[in-house]
C-alpha cells in the first residue's frame, strides 16, 4: 500500500518539478530542455517500479525495472552476442546493400523522366506494404543465418531510400540546371556537382526512415527461425521460458540500438546538409 | 513544349564575322529571329521578326515591360532556347557551339549559388567543369574577387552574405573563366536602391577594365540609359524591338550624370519607346 | 494522368522479372518431381543436380521449364498461382468458411481498424495538449520523437501474450498494439500541423482579440489537416503491419499473419505467398481510402496535401 502512496507521490513530484522548470525562467536554457523529458521518463519508472510492488502485480506479467536492470547486468555477454548477430550482421549488412541497390536503381531511373515518373508511384506503393512478410520466404531461400534476415533488411529499406532518392535527385531548380548548362556541363557533372549534393537532404530522410526499418526487419525476421542467438530468437525463446525480464532486457538493448543509429545518421545528417535551412 | 528545329548559322566559321568598314566585329547577329511557344493555352509569339547587331565592347541593354521577350532573347543567345526561325550567330557560331565553347558567363536575377559550397566553391564551379588546374583556379578565384570587391570572403558561405554580396559573388563567378561576353538577366532587379546604384558604378568600372560585351536585361530606365552604348526598347504581344538608341554619352561616366541634360533626353526617348510598344500591345 | 504510362511499363517490367525468375528458382525441385514421375532428367541423380545452378539445368531440360510454373510447392510461385489462389480463396469460397481469405481479412482488419481509431483519436488529443502546455511539450515530445526509432514492432507478439495471460484475448490486444503503432505518428504529424501557421496568420488572429479555442478551431485545426492525413497514412500500414506481426509467432488461427505462418509449417508455400499479397492488397487499399478521403476534405476546404 504504501508503495502506492510513494508511487503517486514521486509522480506528482516529478510533474511538479517539471511544470516549475518549463515555465520558469531558465526554460529555454539547453540543459533545461534535455532535464525535463529525462525527469519524466526517471518518473515513470520509478512509478512503475512502485506501482508493481505495490499493486502486487506478477512480475511473469510486468517485471520492475530493477529486474531488468539486474538481469540485464547479469546477462551483457548474451545480450552482446544477440547485439552483434541481430543488428550488426543482419540490420547493418541489410541496410548497406539495400541502400546501396536503392541509389544505384535511382541513379539509372534519374537518366529517363520517363522511368522517374513510372518508380516514384510504384515504390511509394510498395514502401507501404507489409514486406515483413516476406521473411519466412527468404528464411526458405537463404537459411536460417543472419543472411536471411540482411536480406529482409535489404528489401525493407530499398523502397523508402529509393523514393527519397528519386525525389531528391529531382529537386533542383529550372535556374541551377540552366547555370550547368551554360558552363556547357554534360550529365555527369551536373549530377556530381548539383544534382547529388541538392540531394542529400532528401537522401537523409529515407536513411533515417530506413534505420528503424532495419532494426524491426532484423528482429521480427528473427521469429521465423534463427540459430540460437540473435535478439528476435532470445526474444521469442524467453516468451516461452515466462522470463519476462530478459524479453525487456532485449527490448532496453533496441530501444537503445534504434536510438543510437538514428542519432547516428542524424549527426551524419547535420554534418553533410549543414547548409540546408532546417540546419542552420 | 515547343518544337526545336536545327538552326542556321550565319556564317559557318570560328572567327568573328566583321562589319561593312572592318572596325569592331561582330560578337552578336541577329537575323528575322523568330520565337513561338507552344503552350497549353496556345502558341505565345515570344519573339518576333528580332534584327539585331552588337559589336566587340558594347554594352547594351533590353529594357521593356513582361513579356517583351527580353529575357527570352537573352536565353537564345545563350543557347538556352531555340528559335522557330531565323539566323543568330553568337562569335560567329550557332549559339548551342558557344555555349559549349565556354563564350559567356551567364547571371541570373537570383544569385544562386551553391549553399553547400563557400564563396570559393561556388567561383571554382565552371572552372572545376572547365577543367582548369588547381594553381590556376586559386589565382582567378583571386582575381575575380577582387574585382568585385570581396576579398576576404571566399571561406564563407552564401547565407552568411547580404542579397547585394551574394550577386557581386554570383558575378564573380561569371567572369572566373574569361568569357568575352557577359549575359545578364535582371541581375540587381531585387535589390534596394542604394546597393544598386553602387553595384551599378562597379559594373561599369569592371567593364571598363574588362573589355567584355556585356548584354543586359533590365526593368528600369535609368538603370538602361546609365549603364549601356546602346538600348534595345522591346515591346510585348509579339516580343519585338521598337528601337535601338546609340547611346552619345561617354563611355566614362559618374552616377551624377543622371542628372544632365543629354541623359534626360535619351531617358526620353526610351519612355516614348516603350510607351508606344505598350499602345500597340 | 501522365504518371500511368510509365507506372505500368515499370509493373510490366518487374511482373516479367519476376516471370523469368520463376524458371531458375524451381528448376531443382521441378527436376526432382519430374524425376519421381518417370520423366527423363539430365543428369539424372540429385547429387549430380546440385552442381548445377537453376539456369543450367533449364538450359539443359527445356522440356521441364513449363513445370517450373505450375509446381505444387514452388520456391517462387508463378503470378499466375498466386492470382489463381486468391480467386479460389476470395471468391470461390463462402466467407465464412475458414479457408477464405476474406474471412482471415476480417480478422485482421478488424483490430487494425479499431487500434487506428483510438490510437489517433489519443494521438490528437495528446498533440493538442502538447501543443497547448508547455510543459507536456518539453516532457513528453521528445519520448514521442525518440519512440519512432524504437523497433515497437518487435514487441507485438510479447504484448498478445503477456495480455492473454491475464485473461484478455481477442480483437482487444490486437487492437492496443495497432492502436500503439498509429499512436505517435498521429501525435508528431499533428503537433507539426498544429504548429504550421506562420507567425503572421497568427498575428492576424491576436489582432482580432480571439481567444486560444477560437484560434484552435479556426487556424490550427485546419491547417493541421494536410498533416494528420500524412500521419494517417503512415499510421494505419503500421497498424495493419503490426496487427499482422502479432499474429505471427503466437500460434494464432486466423489472419493474414497466422495464414502466412500455416503456409510455411504445412508446405504449402503458395498459401503463404497468396495471405502476403492479400496483406499487400489490403494495405494499399486502405492506404488509398484515406488518400481518397484526404482529397475529398481538401478539396472541400480549398487546401493542397503536405
Amino acid at each position: 500500500m504504501i508503495y502506492i502512496v510513494l508511487g503517486f507521490a514521486f509522480w506528482a513530484a516529478g510533474w511538479v518539478l517539471n511544470v516549475r522548470l518549463a515555465n520558469g525562467p531558465s526554460g529555454d536554457v539547453r540543459s533545461v530542455r534535455i532535464a525535463i523529458p529525462l525527469i519524466f521518463g526517471l518518473t515513470i519508472l520509478v512509478v512503475w517500479e512502485f506501482f508493481v510492488l505495490g499493486f502486487e502485480i506478477n512480475p511473469v506479467f510486468l517485471p520492475r525495472p530493477s529486474d531488468i536492470m539486474i538481469r540485464m547486468s547479469q546477462e551483457l555477454p548474451r545480450l552482446w552476442a544477440d547485439f552483434v548477430q541481430t543488428i550488426i550482421k543482419g540490420a547493418l549488412t541489410g541496410y548497406i546493400i539495400g541502400g546501396l541497390a536503392a541509389f544505384g536503381v535511382a541513379i539509372l531511373a534519374d537518366r529517363s523522366e520517363f522511368l522517374t515518373r513510372g518508380v516514384l508511384p510504384v515504390g511509394s506503393f510498395m514502401a507501404a506494404l507489409p514486406i515483413v512478410g516476406i521473411a519466412p520466404i527468404f528464411v526458405k531461400w537463404f537459411g536460417s543465418d543472419w543472411e536471411s534476415k540482411a536480406a529482409v533488411v535489404a528489401v525493407m529499406v530499398f523502397f523508402p531510400i529509393l523514393v527519397n532518392a528519386v525525389a531528391g535527385l529531382r529537386d533542383t531548380t529550372a535556374m541551377q540546371r540552366d547555370l550547368m548548362r551554360t558552363y556547357g556541363a554534360g550529365y555527369w557533372p551536373t549530377l556530381f556537382k548539383l544534382r547529388l549534393p541538392a540531394a542529400r537532404p532528401f537522401i537523409f530522410n529515407g536513411l533515417k526512415i530506413a534505420t528503424t526499418l532495419a532494426l524491426i526487419g532484423a528482429i521480427v525476421a528473427e521469429f521465423f527461425g534463427s540459430p540460437t542467438v540473435g535478439m528476435g530468437f532470445r526474444i521469442s525463446t524467453s516468451f516461452g521460458q515466462l522470463a519476462l525480464d530478459m524479453v525487456w532486457a532485449e527490448i532496453v538493448v533496441a530501444a537503445l540500438a534504434g536510438s543510437a543509429c538514428y542519432g547516428l545518421v542524424t549527426l551524419l545528417e547535420r554534418w553533410m546538409t549543414f547548409w540546408h535551412p532546417s540546419n542552420r | 513544349m515547343y518544337e526545336r528545329p536545327k538552326l542556321q548559322s550565319l556564317t559557318p566559321s570560328t572567327t568573328p564575322t566583321q562589319d561593312a568598314d572592318g572596325l569592331s566585329p561582330l560578337v552578336i547577329r541577329a537575323s528575322n529571329l523568330d520565337l513561338t511557344f507552344q503552350t497549353n493555352d496556345g502558341p505565345v509569339h515570344a519573339l518576333k521578326d528580332v534584327n539585331l547587331e552588337v559589336n566587340k565592347g558594347d554594352f547594351v541593354s533590353f529594357i521593356g515591360p513582361s513579356g517583351c521577350g527580353k529575357t527570352t532573347f537573352l536565353r537564345c543567345i545563350a543557347g538556352l532556347e531555340t528559335p522557330t526561325s531565323g539566323a543568330l550567330s553568337v562569335n560567329g557560331m550557332t549559339p548551342d557551339d558557344a555555349r559549349r565553347a565556354r563564350a559567356y558567363g551567364y547571371v541570373f536575377q537570383a544569385a544562386g549559388l551553391y549553399p553547400w559550397r563557400t564563396i570559393g566553391g561556388n567561383i571554382r564551379l565552371p572552372l572545376e567543369i572547365m577543367g582548369f588546374s588547381k594553381a590556376e583556379m586559386g589565382e582567378r578565384i583571386k582575381r575575380v574577387l577582387n574585382l568585385v570587391d570581396l576579398e576576404g570572403f571566399e571561406k564563407k558561405f552564401p547565407w552568411q552574405l547580404s542579397g547585394g554580396m551574394q550577386q557581386r559573388a554570383s558575378i564573380a563567378r561569371a567572369l572566373a573563366f574569361d568569357a568575352d561576353i557577359l549575359l545578364m538577366d535582371e541581375p540587381f532587379g531585387a535589390l534596394d536602391e542604394i546597393v544598386r546604384d553602387h553595384l551599378n558604378e562597379q559594373l561599369l568600372q569592371l567593364w571598363a577594365r574588362t573589355e567584355k560585351t556585356i548584354a543586359f536585361v533590365t526593368h528600369s530606365i535609368p538603370e538602361a540609359v546609365y549603364l549601356s552604348t546602346k538600348i534595345v526598347v522591346m515591346s510585348p504581344r509579339p516580343g519585338r524591338i521598337s528601337d535601338v538608341i546609340e547611346s552619345s554619352l561617354p563611355r566614362d561616366r559618374p552616377l551624377s550624370i543622371r542628372d544632365s541634360a543629354e541623359f534626360i533626353a535619351i531617358a526620353n526617348r526610351v519612355r516614348d519607346g516603350l510607351h508606344a510598344g505598350h499602345g500597340q500591345g | 494522368m501522365k504518371s500511368f504510362f510509365p507506372v505500368v511499363t515499370v509493373v510490366a517490367a518487374v511482373l516479367l522479372i519476376w516471370i523469368i525468375a520463376v524458371v531458375p528458382m524451381n528448376m531443382h525441385l521441378t527436376a526432382d518431381q519430374a524425376q519421381r514421375d518417370g520423366l527423363a532428367v539430365s543428369p539424372d541423380t540429385p547429387i549430380a543436380r546440385q552442381d548445377f545452378s537453376g539456369l543450367g539445368l533449364a538450359v539443359r531440360n527445356s522440356h521441364l521449364i513449363p513445370l517450373t510454373y505450375v509446381n505444387v510447392r514452388p520456391r517462387l510461385p508463378s503470378p499466375h498461382q498466386i492470382a489463381i489462389e486468391l480467386y479460389d480463396t476470395v471468391i470461390d469460397k463462402k466467407i465464412t468458411s475458414k479457408r477464405s481469405l476474406v474471412y482471415h481479412g476480417w480478422v485482421t482488419l478488424a483490430p487494425t481498424l479499431l487500434g487506428f481509431a483510438i490510437g489517433t483519436l489519443l494521438g490528437i488529443m495528446l498533440a493538442v495538449g502538447i501543443v497547448f502546455s508547455r510543459v507536456m511539450d518539453r516532457s513528453v515530445m521528445p519520448w514521442a520523437i525518440v519512440s519512432q526509432t524504437i523497433p515497437i514492432l518487435a514487441l507485438a507478439p510479447m504484448i498478445i501474450v503477456v495480455m492473454g495471460a491475464a485473461g484478455i484475448q481477442g480483437i482487444l490486444p490486437k487492437a492496443v498494439i495497432a492502436a500503439y503503432l498509429s499512436f505517435f505518428p498521429v501525435v508528431v504529424g499533428m503537433v507539426k500541423g498544429l504548429r504550421s501557421p506562420e507567425g503572421m496568420q497568427l498575428d492576424l488572429l491576436r489582432t482580432y482579440h480571439s481567444s486560444n479555442s477560437q484560434g484552435f478551431w479556426k487556424l490550427r485545426l485546419p491547417a493541421s489537416t494536410p498533416y494528420l492525413f500524412a500521419s494517417l497514412k503512415i499510421g494505419i500500414s503500421a497498424s495493419l503491419i503490426g496487427t499482422i506481426v502479432a499474429e505471427l509467432p503466437t500460434g494464432a488461427k486466423a489472419g493474414f499473419g497466422a495464414r502466412m505462418l500455416v503456409g510455411d509449417q504445412y508446405g504449402q508455400p503458395i498459401l503463404s505467398w497468396a495471405a502476403l499479397f492479400a496483406a499487400a492488397i489490403t494495405a494499399a487499399a486502405l492506404v488509398g481510402i484515406i488518400g481518397m478521403i484526404e482529397r475529398g476534405t481538401l478539396r472541400q476546404m480549398g487546401m493542397k496535401p503536405a
